[in-house]
Order: structure tokens, then sequence, then C-alpha cells
């Protein structure tokens, strides 16, 4: 079969598993709904990879095919097609995202089964994992539009899941809005490039790009911000990235899936999908770039103040991503993209290792409630390391070789990019800071009760549930996470899943070593193709130097998490008394929700307010609403003496008017 | 012979066919009238056709015939409805469908 069928099929493996969980989840009786989630994803994963296999059969320069099912309008220079688009960047892409989905859903199995709406939740989330593959699967912008939308929507749907949470609903309501700002971008630059080229299909897009706009031309760098709106809304970067960490109101998992390993990286591929358009529009791309700078560095240091496990990864997700923003837009396509694998794996190990503590917390999650959890959760304390160096970018870990490939290629690179480069350094060691610091407080030290308790054998229990956020007491009818937990120490699902990933983790970053191997810059080749920045790699040896100062940068802040945390424990709280304002600045996230609030949300809710008092009793009740049906009655009323009721007048009248007609026409002809 | 004494006839018998609609008040008596009118065209419509020869005129005048059998059908129901229910025979009285 041609690779473009797999690519049908992959696709259509979770529409089908949404529906017959969706449809049958009173019929499906204990776990299998999450079975059912598990293979049909695992069958996707399966298909993923004989598309890999039938797109290696062919020569490197025949790797980009089409494929269309269905013509939505095909005339009048409009060319919308079901269309899907194979060529390694997706592949790849669908490979990352089913295959880490997979894992997901298995850990899922467990996590979720004390959780009353066990079948809705997995419904959701294979809906969730169809829309991120219909979106890096897309051949057009229409169906990356879709796509996109798609994902925001199960996002939304996957964050408010518990839905008796207020903060959940809050948090889902806030994730949606900034999402649809960045649907808002991405329709409207996608409309900037197609009133120019004519056509939305990818490929022709590209081949005509360079024909009708000249280097950084007005409209295509308008276009391209725009595009990058959505990309900075849906990946979480400054100033679009308050949603995130609210976000982490979802359970673990979906944290894992959506807000760590899969959605939030579409602005990524977005940026290198579009790459010839951003390369046609340096302005743009350079942006991004800053943007992707700019917020490694933030998120980095508010990781370092934040209590909540899920928030500190989650910032640590912003930053991560921040650094893939930068590569793509600068042009370190392969590198970001390797990032971005390896990102996938480590990142949703340790929301898995997480997920795993907060489950032996009893649904806690303040880091200043945990510590030594490492003798109760040894199997947890040992994923939840590898994770964290993989993260923190110690060799020879995944996060190593990836996150210094970017890094040396803006080095290389020059100019402003150096600057940015130095910048990344700087958000590494933040990195090996506040991940370790992470890893410290919550497995080192004299174990809290909960680890006690847990080394005796019992999961500690609340007796009333608690919102972890606001403290108070929860509903316990529906929608909140259920009574029991589950630690991956007890449930092999889950060890399976972390275990997993725990491996690529590890040796995910042996797929490409400057001078020894380069499979993924290789295998993503053809896509990027006539790019002359994808072409200017920099030199082995200055790879290998950047990665030994990478190395040493993370040695460097594990040493100084190590000393703050662990070797003298109240050196934290001194230079939180000593810095006092940059800790307030830090811990208050900068104060861009504040910002927001102030900037947007009050003008746009006081003109509400005028509006409600003002315009819509003095303007649109008298005049439009009352004027309307005032004129409405005045004219009928005029009209109203002619309808007698007497039979014989109307038939006088149609004598009279009938004979008007033929008599005019008569006389005219 | 010429086809205007045709045409003379049958504007008359309209006419009286209208007149009669207007001024009476029996439903019973307008539908009469009603038929006079349609019967009026169509001997116009046969005149006419024997002047061209053709038979178009004469297909046209058996589906008036048609179409006015249908409406007395549905006219002398009426009336016999209204009978029935003891309702006035007389259209001046039938006037709630005023403005």
């Amino acid at each position: 079969m041609a690779a473009t069928t797999f690519g049908w099929l992959v696709l259509l493996c979770p529409v089908v598993g949404t529906a017959v969980i969706g449809f049958g989840y009173s019929r499906l009786p204990g776990r299998s709904p999450g079975w059912i989630a598990t293979a049909a994803i695992g069958l996707s994963f399966a298909f993923a990879i004989a598309m890999l296999v039938a797109l290696l059969d062919r020569s490197p320069a025949h790797r980009q095919l089409t494929s269309s099912l269905w013509d939505y309008a095909n005339s009048v220079g409009v060319d919308a097609r079901l269309q899907i688009l194979v060529d390694p960047l997706s592949v790849f892409m669908v490979l990352v995202v089913s295959g880490v989905s997979t894992l997901i859903h298995l850990y899922s199995i467990s996590y979720m089964t004390a959780d009353r709406g066990y079948s809705r939740y997995f419904a959701y989330l294979n809906y969730f994992v169809f829309s991120m593959l219909l979106l890096v699967l897309a051949g057009n912008f229409l169906l990356l539009i879709v796509g996109w939308a798609f994902v925001g929507a199960a996002s939304y749907l996957l964050i408010s899941f518990w839905y008796r949470r207020n903060t959940a609903t809050k948090a889902g309501i806030k994730a949606f809005v900034i999402n649809v700002i960045g649907d808002v971008g991405l329709v409207l630059g996608t409309f900037f490039i197609f009133t120019h080229t004519g056509t939305l299909g990818f490929l022709q897009t590209f081949a005509a790009a360079p024909h009708v706009f000249h280097h950084d031309s007005t409209d295509l760098v308008v276009g391209c911000l725009l595009l990058l709106v959505g990309a900075f809304a849906k990946s979480a970067q400054i100033p679009l990235h308050t949603w995130l960490p609210d976000a982490m109101e979802g359970p673990t998992p979906v944290s894992a899936l959506i807000h760590a390993a899969t959605m939030v990286t579409a602005g990524v591929y977005l940026i290198a999908r579009m790459h010839p358009l951003f390369e046609l529009a340096p302005t743009a791309a350079d942006v991004g770039a800053v943007g992707g700078c700019l917020t490694l560095l933030i998120a980095g240091t508010i990781g370092l103040a934040v209590t909540d496990i899920k928030r500190v990864i989650a910032y640590s997700t912003m930053s991560q991503i921040g650094y893939m923003i930068m590569g793509v837009s600068a042009g370190a396509y392969s590198g970001a993209l390797f990032l971005l694998m390896a990102h996938a794996f480590f990142k949703a190990l340790l929301f898995m290792g997480a997920g795993s503590l907060i489950g032996a917390m009893a649904g806690n999650q303040s880091l200043d409630r945990m510590s030594g959890f490492r003798r109760a959760m040894p199997f947890t304390f040992g994923c939840f390391v590898i994770g964290g160096m993989a993260l923190a970018g110690l060799p020879p870990f995944s996060g190593w070789f990836s996150k210094d490939d970017i890094l040396a290629y803006l080095l290389h690179r020059g100019g402003g990019f150096e600057v940015m480069g130095i910048a990344g350094y700087v958000g590494a060691i933040l990195t090996a800071i506040y991940t370790f610091r992470m890893i410290f407080r919550a497995f080192l030290g004299d174990p809290c009760p909960e680890a006690k308790e847990l080394e005796e054998g019992h999961i500690a229990h609340v007796e009333v549930p608690t919102n972890p956020q606001t403290g108070e007491a929860e509903d316990t009818d529906v929608g909140f996470p259920g009574p029991e937990h589950h630690i991956a120490e007890r449930e092999w699902p889950m060890k399976i899943a972390m275990g997993t990933l725990a491996v690529l983790a590890m040796v995910g970053g042996l797929a490409q070593i400057p001078g020894v191997d380069d499979t993924i810059r290789n295998f993503l080749a053809p896509s990027f193709a006539g790019s002359p920045l994808a072409a200017a790699q920099p030199s082995t040896g200055s790879d290998w130097i950047g990665l030994v100062i990478g190395a040493a940068i993370a040695i460097t802040g594990i040493a100084v998490a190590y000393r703050v945390w662990v070797l003298m424990p109240g050196t934290s709280t001194r230079i939180r008394e000593r810095m006092s304002p940059l800790y307030q600045l830090f811990v208050n996230k900068w104060y861009f929700d504040e910002l927001i609030e102030f900037a947007i949300v009050r003008p746009v809710a006081s003109f509400g307010q005028i509006a409600n008092t003002v315009l819509d009793p003095g303007l649109v009740t008298t005049i439009v609403t009352d004027g309307t049906v005032g004129l409405v009655r005045a004219g009928s009323a005029a009209v109203r003496r002619a309808q007698t009721g007497f039979l014989r007048y109307y038939a006088a009248l149609m004598l009279v008017g009938i004979t008007g007609v033929v008599i005019y026409f008569l006389i005219s002809s | 012979m010429a086809i205007g004494w045709y045409l003379v006839v049958s504007a008359l018998i309209f006419a009286i066919g209208a007149a009669g609609v207007i001024v009476r008040r029996s439903p019973l008596v307008i539908l009469l009238c009603l038929e006079l009118m349609l019967n009026a065209a169509n001997l116009a419509l046969v005149a006419f056709s024997r002047m061209w020869g053709g038979e178009d005129g004469q297909v046209f005048a058996l589906i008036v015939m048609v179409v006015a059998a249908c409406e007395v059908t549905v006219g002398l129901g009426l009336i016999v409805a209204m009978y029935r229910r003891g309702l006035p025979i007389d259209v001046d009285d039938l006037r709630e469908l005023q403005g």
C-alpha cells in the first residue's frame, strides 16, 4: 500500500475509538474503554510505522506525497480539499504523537481507574489524538485550521474534565479563549498568504511564494506574524502563555500528553512546516526567535519560584518550547524537531512521575509538603531522575544532544543569534537548577507522613477531598479525581509506560550525535530541501564544543541545586529574603496575569458595562428595536383598511386590476 | 365567417358572469356566474383555435373544463358545509377575514 493510504488509516483509528467509546460508554464494562482507546492509538502507531517504511522505500527526492479524498470546493480560484501531505516532517510528527500517546493512554488506564468519567475521559483523549494527527498530516491550510481548532477544543474538554472544580472550568475557558486568539491569527495569516498565492495547498503555496512575494514584502511579513500569533498561542509563548500553567487543572496524564508532549509543540511544527515562508520573511522569523528566547528565560525563572509540582513542570515545558521556537525560527529545524521528540519523551515521563507522586500524596501537589519519597517509591524516583537528567541536559541523555544542537546552530549563525545562544545557555543553567530543586525536594530529605505510610505499604487517603488550588472541599458525586489513588509502584500499565519512556529518554539522543550519525537530519532533509538555513550546519568540532559547554552548565546547575536544597537546606530561605523583590516577581509569574487583566480584560469589561448601561437602552432599544416596531405598525395600519372582508369587493378590485393591466399592455404594444 | 361575432358573444357572456359575481350575494349564484366566465373563455379559445386551424386551443378548453369541474366540486362542498352548520348563505355576512 502507498504511504498515503497508511496516512488515512492513521487518522481513522482514533476516530473509530472515539465513536466506539463515546456511543458505547454505558455498555462497556470496567476498564475496557481504556483498553479500546489504547488499542486504537497503538494501531495508529503501527500504521504510522508502516507509513514510515513505505516512505523510506522511495528515493529521497520523491518523499513528498499528497492524497486527497474529497473536494470541498474546487473552482473560482479556491482549492479546498480533504487532503493530507505525507512527507518526512509529518511522518516524524505522527510517529512522536502516536507513540507517546499510546504510552500515555496505557498509563491512564490505571491512573484514571477510580474516576467516574472513565469512558468520557478516553473518548476525549482519543478525539484529541485524532485532532493532533489531523493537524500534522494536513496537506493544506484548510485542514490545518480544522485540526488546529479541534485540538483547542479537545484541550478545553480535558482541562475542564473535573467540571465540578471551579478552578478547572475557569482554566479551561482561559485556555480556550487564548487558543481562539491563536486560531484567528492562523486564519487571518492564511488569508494574507492565500490572496497572493491563490492556493491553499502547502506544496503549491511554497512553490508559488518566491514568485509572488518580494524578499521581506510587507504582506508576507504580516501574514507570517499572524501565523506566529497562532503558533505562540498554541505553544504557550509570551505573551500568550498564561493558559498553560492553569491548564494543569486537568488530570495529570492529560498534562503529560497535551500540555507537554504533543499539542503545545504544534506551534513548533507550524513554523517548521511554513519554513519557506518564514525564510522569505526574515523579520517575522526574527520576531519568533526573540519571543522564544524571552519565553525560555522568563519561564525558567518562574520555574525556580513556584511550588506546585505540576506547575514547575509546566513552566519547564514553556521554557523548552521556547528553545524549540527559537530554533525553528532561526533555522535549526532538525535540532528543534529533535528536541521536540526528546522533550516529548522526558517531559511525559516527568509528568507521569508527578502523577504518581500526587497519587501517593492523596491529591496534594505542593512541593512544600513532599519530601523523602526516595525509599517509598524507588521506581518513580528512578524514572523521575532519568527524566530530570534528560531535561537538565546531562550527558548522554536525549536532552543534552538535542538542546545543544539548537544552541550550537545559533552560535554558528552569528549576529544577534549569538546573543540568543548565550541566553539559551543561561536558560540551561536555570533548567538544571529548577529540575533538581524539584527532585531534591520531593525525593530526598526526611520522609513526609505520606511517604512514611507508603513505606509501610499504605497509600495515604484524605478524609475530605479538597481542591489543591483553593483548599475547598470537593463535590464527590461526579467530576472529581476519585477516592482511590494509583501510583506507578503498584500498577503494571503505569510501570510499563514510564519504563518505556525512561529508556527512550536515555537513548533517544543517540539518534543524532554530531560526527557519528545524523539520522534525524538526514531523514528530515527532503522536507527542508532547498532551504539555505537548513544547509548551513555548524561543523562537527563546534558542535562538540557546544556539547561540552552544555554538559558543564548542566553539572554546575545540578551542583548549585544540590548545595542549596540538600547540603545547606536553609539557603533557599536566605536567598529569598535577601532578594525579596526578585522572588516576588518570579513567584507572581512576572505579573503577566495582572498585566493582561489590567490592559485587556478590564478595558473590555468596562466597555461591556458602558454598552450595557448606555448603548443598549439608549441606542439599540429606542432606535433599532422600537423604531422597527413602530414602522411596521404604522405601515400595516395604513394597509389594513383595504382588507374589508367583502368577497364581492375583492372580486371587483381584481377585475378592475386585471383589466387595467391588460389594457396597459394592449396600448403599450 | 368572421371571428368577430364569436368574440363578441364570448365577451358578452364574460361580462354577464363578472357582473353576476360582483352583484349577487348568494354563493351558489356566484359559482354559476364563475362558470359563465370560464365558458366565455372557452368559447374564445375554441374560436381562435378554429381561426388558426390548430388543436391547441381546444386542448386548453378541455383543461379549463376539468378545472371548472374541480372548482364546482369544492365550491358546492363549501356551500353544503355552510348550510349544515347553519351559517348564513350570504357572502356579505362571511367577512371574518377583514383586516
